[in-house]
């Protein structure tokens, strides 16, 4: 008896959902079906713009719309009369990208000045004890500190070529820039296919070490370390490396991919294609610069002992502690002393100089 | 003070390519450089047009505005000029010429180009008038001598007109007017700017 009154209450329960969304779906239908009254309008609009006006000359509107027509010169695009996306091109090139992106790199660095002189250096709390904790394997240091390299000369030719016009023919003179120039092109052209190689690599390499997770959050939370005498938890990578590192993974991929574009013209790109290419490239790199200061300082001058994980392969254990807490717990059966090692340079080795301060 | 302009009549243009030959023998243009082309517009349909096309000498150029080491110039013609010496051919003026003007002798990969190519109007570049270094670089420079373009000399049905933009305007009106059709200055209001 109570199992059928249990399938009575369900069926009826079932019945009244039916019964409430259908009612739902009828009041739905009512008020869309008289709309699509405007949906023929608008196909029936569209169709009649297709028409062609039989007194109107449409040969040279699709002329002034880029369409093109037969040539006997053999090439990418040689039949198209006028290029229009040219234009634009230029207007984006000089105008936002050439007046605004410095600013952000600008920005960039005054915000770092501003974390240096206000917030001050982010020192260890306590004195190294000449114990360190292995962090980069030495094929690791050698990829990153080539991938670096590499990336300052890029960025360097590359910033030369947006903005040497405006710079540097004042200071060299047009002949003696254009010396310049012409050696900084061929050097950014054939060093930007060897540095997409090892940003890639450095992609498939440390990605695992950057996978976001709950950590990362709280890190954020917390300040990520920025604010003074809180120490946020961390595993091997704290949440602002995350951010550096797919950082250069998406924006520096695009970075990457449009040079690659631009540095190949073989593949029948057409002008639209280079025109893209370069603005994306041109903006992209000059975030990814801006972002590099801020690497570039918390690795050195922001954080005391951060260097030395990527030069000795080696950090001291009171920095694995202080900054990568959750990392040094599980490494800290590696611990070993600095002098085994022979270790000659870091934080851990002088020990006088890393005395605990005030901050 | 003259202000050189090319104007192609489409309604006389043969497609005969005249032009183009006539440049590459006056300038011993490099292979695969062709500084004019001409375009045939619905070729082989009822009211097919074809025009000559070269670099047009746009009063606010489009090349020299992006060009990184500011390689070209203006002449008291409204020529627009460019310095070999400087160009380092990066094929910036490439992607904004609308008109496709700019060439380069190779194109390979690490955006190997070499220095850029076009139409000089006939008038050489900034090295001496007629030098053997000027003929080497940019070819003729027959404006040096009093002498048009040999693109627009040379055409059979002067279609393609160069010369002072005012009496290239004055003999297009004339042949406009006789002909009772439209004025089609091709080009023009991109290269010129709007009411010319």
């Amino acid at each position: 008896m109570k199992d059928q009154d249990h399938a009575k209450a369900r069926s009826r329960r079932i019945h009244r959902r039916i019964m409430l969304w259908s009612l739902l779906l009828i009041g739905l239908g009512a008020m869309v079906a008289p709309l699509t009254g405007y949906l023929f309008v608008e196909i029936a609009g569209a169709q009649s713009f297709e028409e062609v006006n039989p007194r109107s000359e449409t040969t040279w509107r699709d002329v002034r719309e880029g369409n093109g027509g037969v040539t006997t010169i053999q090439g990418n695009e040689t039949g198209v009369l006028i290029q229009n996306g040219g234009e634009n091109y230029r207007q984006l090139r000089n105008g936002p990208v050439a007046s605004i992106m410095p600013w952000v790199m600008g920005a960039a660095l005054v915000a770092i000045a501003l974390v240096f002189f206000i917030g001050g250096r982010h020192k260890l709390d306590h004195a190294p004890s000449g114990r360190v904790v292995p962090r980069w394997k030495l094929w690791e240091r050698v990829l990153h500190w080539t991938t670096a390299t590499l990336f300052i000369v890029l960025s360097i030719t590359g910033l030369s070529l947006l903005f040497g016009r405006a710079v540097m023919i004042p200071v060299f003179g047009p002949e003696g820039f254009a010396a310049y120039a012409s050696g900084a092109m061929m050097t950014h052209n054939y060093v930007g296919p060897f540095f997409t190689i090892c940003v890639g690599i450095m992609a498939l390499a440390w990605a695992w070490h950057n996978i976001p997770n709950k950590t990362d959050l709280e890190w954020f939370k917390a300040g990520g370390g920025f604010i003074k005498g809180k120490h946020p938890s961390a595993g091997r990578m704290n949440g602002g490396e995350k951010v550096w590192f797919w950082f250069i993974v998406f924006v520096g991929g695009a970075v990457c991919v449009t040079g690659v574009v631009l540095d190949f013209p073989i593949w029948g790109q057409t002008r639209e294609t280079m025109q893209q290419a370069q603005l994306v490239h041109a903006v992209a790199a000059i975030l990814w610069i801006s972002l590099f200061f801020g690497h570039a300082y918390i690795g050195t001058l922001g954080t005391e002992g951060a260097i030395d994980g990527m030069t000795t392969g080696y950090t001291s254990v009171e920095w694995a502690k202080q900054h990568h807490d959750l990392w040094y717990e599980e490494v800290k059966d590696q611990e070993i002393d600095a002098d085994e090692i022979g270790l000659t340079k870091g934080v851990a080795v002088n020990r006088d100089s890393g005395a605990p301060t005030s901050g | 003070m003259a202000r050189m302009k090319f104007l192609c009549d489409a309604e006389r243009c043969i497609e005969c390519n005249a032009c183009v030959t006539a440049c590459k023998n006056e300038n011993e243009v490099p292979w695969g450089v062709n500084r004019r082309r001409v375009v045939t517009l619905n070729d082989g349909v009822p009211g097919e047009k074809s025009i000559s096309v070269a670099c047009m000498h746009c009063t606010d150029a489009p090349c020299a505005a992006v060009c990184p080491v500011d390689c070209f110039y203006t002449t008291d013609d409204g020529i627009v000029l460019h310095d070999k010496d400087l160009c380092i051919g990066c094929g910036y003026c490439f992607y904004a010429c609308p008109f496709g003007a700019p060439q380069y002798p190779q194109q390979e990969a690490f955006g190997v180009r070499g220095k850029m190519d076009k139409c000089t109007f006939c008038a050489g570049g900034p090295d001496a008038d007629n030098s053997d270094a000027e003929y080497t670089k940019y070819g003729a420079n027959r404006v040096a001598e009093g002498k048009l373009p040999a693109c627009a000399e040379m055409c059979s049905t002067k279609a393609l007109l160069a010369g002072d933009g005012d009496m290239v305007a004055d003999i297009y009106r004339e042949r406009v007017m006789r002909r009772a059709g439209r004025p089609q200055t091709w080009g023009w209001d991109k290269a010129y700017g709007a009411g010319v």
